[in-house]
């Protein structure tokens, strides 16, 4: 187990979850979004390498309306 | 309208209106509306994705990025590390590089800070990106974001979801005049009369999104803005006739009985 922050809340999570295991689990894998892993940007390739621990924070975010 | 469009960073967007995305009920009205305008661009902002609700809709449901050029925006960025952060972030999402740059300076007006805009322009400017940049209407800022790179130059009508309309008419004309880049007013148009004048000092574009998302029909109202850009347009193209102390009759006098 490991508890990490997503989008500001926080979560637990099996242990040895990639973060591609995580896209998956909020169905966004599909989707166009970006994902920001302790504040660095990760690109679509590294995503099954990075193994969330302990107080990671992760920040998946998308495009909404705006002006 | 029909031939030209505008080009922006080397890129042809087809309509000179661009509409925002964002206040309307929900996306179905979105994407009729944006379906109304003839837009070909649409800003869109970056958030968190709400991992609560699995099933929420999401934009790109509703508006495809393939069909439509998306403009990722910084909006509700207070400086410059926050702009460049979300920026980044778009360009990973979908390789955007022609992004709106837009640094607020004040919660109560949303006017631009202007020294972190230039700021942030010349950093993103360096890593790659084309920066259309909101800004205020001073000429010399103006130019000043043209110098460090800028791809196109967004004066403020008035400020952002006010509706006030064209507040400094001199100061766009100026900087119309002055700028090798694209000029788009952003924010603050109220109708589509508003939109028709900003075309006719020579702007290159306009960018709407409250006075159509706001309107009670905002279906009808963005068809109104498709109208009133091109007509803005065709106006300025003509060159308008003097203005005269007195009258002039229009019909001849000679064999008058």
């Amino acid at each position: 187990m490991a508890k990490i922050q997503l989008n500001g809340k926080k979560i637990v999570i099996k242990s040895n979850f990639s973060l591609f295991d995580l896209l998956k689990k909020y169905k966004l894998n599909n989707k166009k979004v970006a994902i920001e892993y302790n504040g660095l940007i990760i690109s679509k390739e590294n995503l099954k390498k990075k193994k969330l621990k302990n107080y990671d924070k992760v920040e998946i975010v998308h495009f909404i309306g705006g002006g | 309208m029909k031939k030209g469009g505008i080009k922006i960073a080397g890129k042809l967007i087809k309509s000179r209106l661009i509409v925002g995305t964002g206040k309307y009920k929900n996306f179905s009205e979105t994407a009729k509306a944006v379906e109304a305008s003839g837009a070909d661009m649409v800003t869109v902002a970056v958030r968190r994705v709400n991992i609560l609700d699995k099933k929420k809709p999401i934009l790109t449901d509703y508006l495809n990025p393939k069909k439509i050029n998306f403009l990722p925006n910084t909006a509700g960025c207070f400086n410059s590390e926050e702009a460049l952060r979300t920026l980044r972030l778009a360009r990973e999402m979908g390789g955007w590089k022609l992004v709106k740059l837009e640094v607020l300076g004040d919660k109560k007006t949303l006017y631009p800070n202007m020294i972190e805009t230039i700021k942030s322009t010349k950093a993103l400017v360096k890593e790659g990106f084309k920066v259309m940049v909101y800004c205020t209407d001073d000429p010399i800022l103006a130019k000043q974001l043209e110098d460090n790179g800028a791809s196109a130059i967004m004066p403020l009508a008035s400020p952002i979801g006010s509706g006030l309309g064209l507040q400094n008419k001199v100061n766009i004309s100026l900087i119309v005049k002055q700028s090798k880049v694209p000029v788009i007013v952003d924010a603050g148009i109220g109708t589509a009369s508003d939109a028709t004048i900003a075309m006719e000092l020579g702007c290159d574009g306009v960018l709407i999104n409250s006075a159509i998302a706001n309107a009670k029909k905002p279906i009808i109202m963005a068809k109104a803005f498709k109208d009133a850009v091109i007509s803005g347009r065709n106006s300025f193209n003509a060159g308008r006739m003097q203005k005269n102390y007195f009258a002039s009759a229009s019909s001849p006098t000679k064999g008058l009985i």
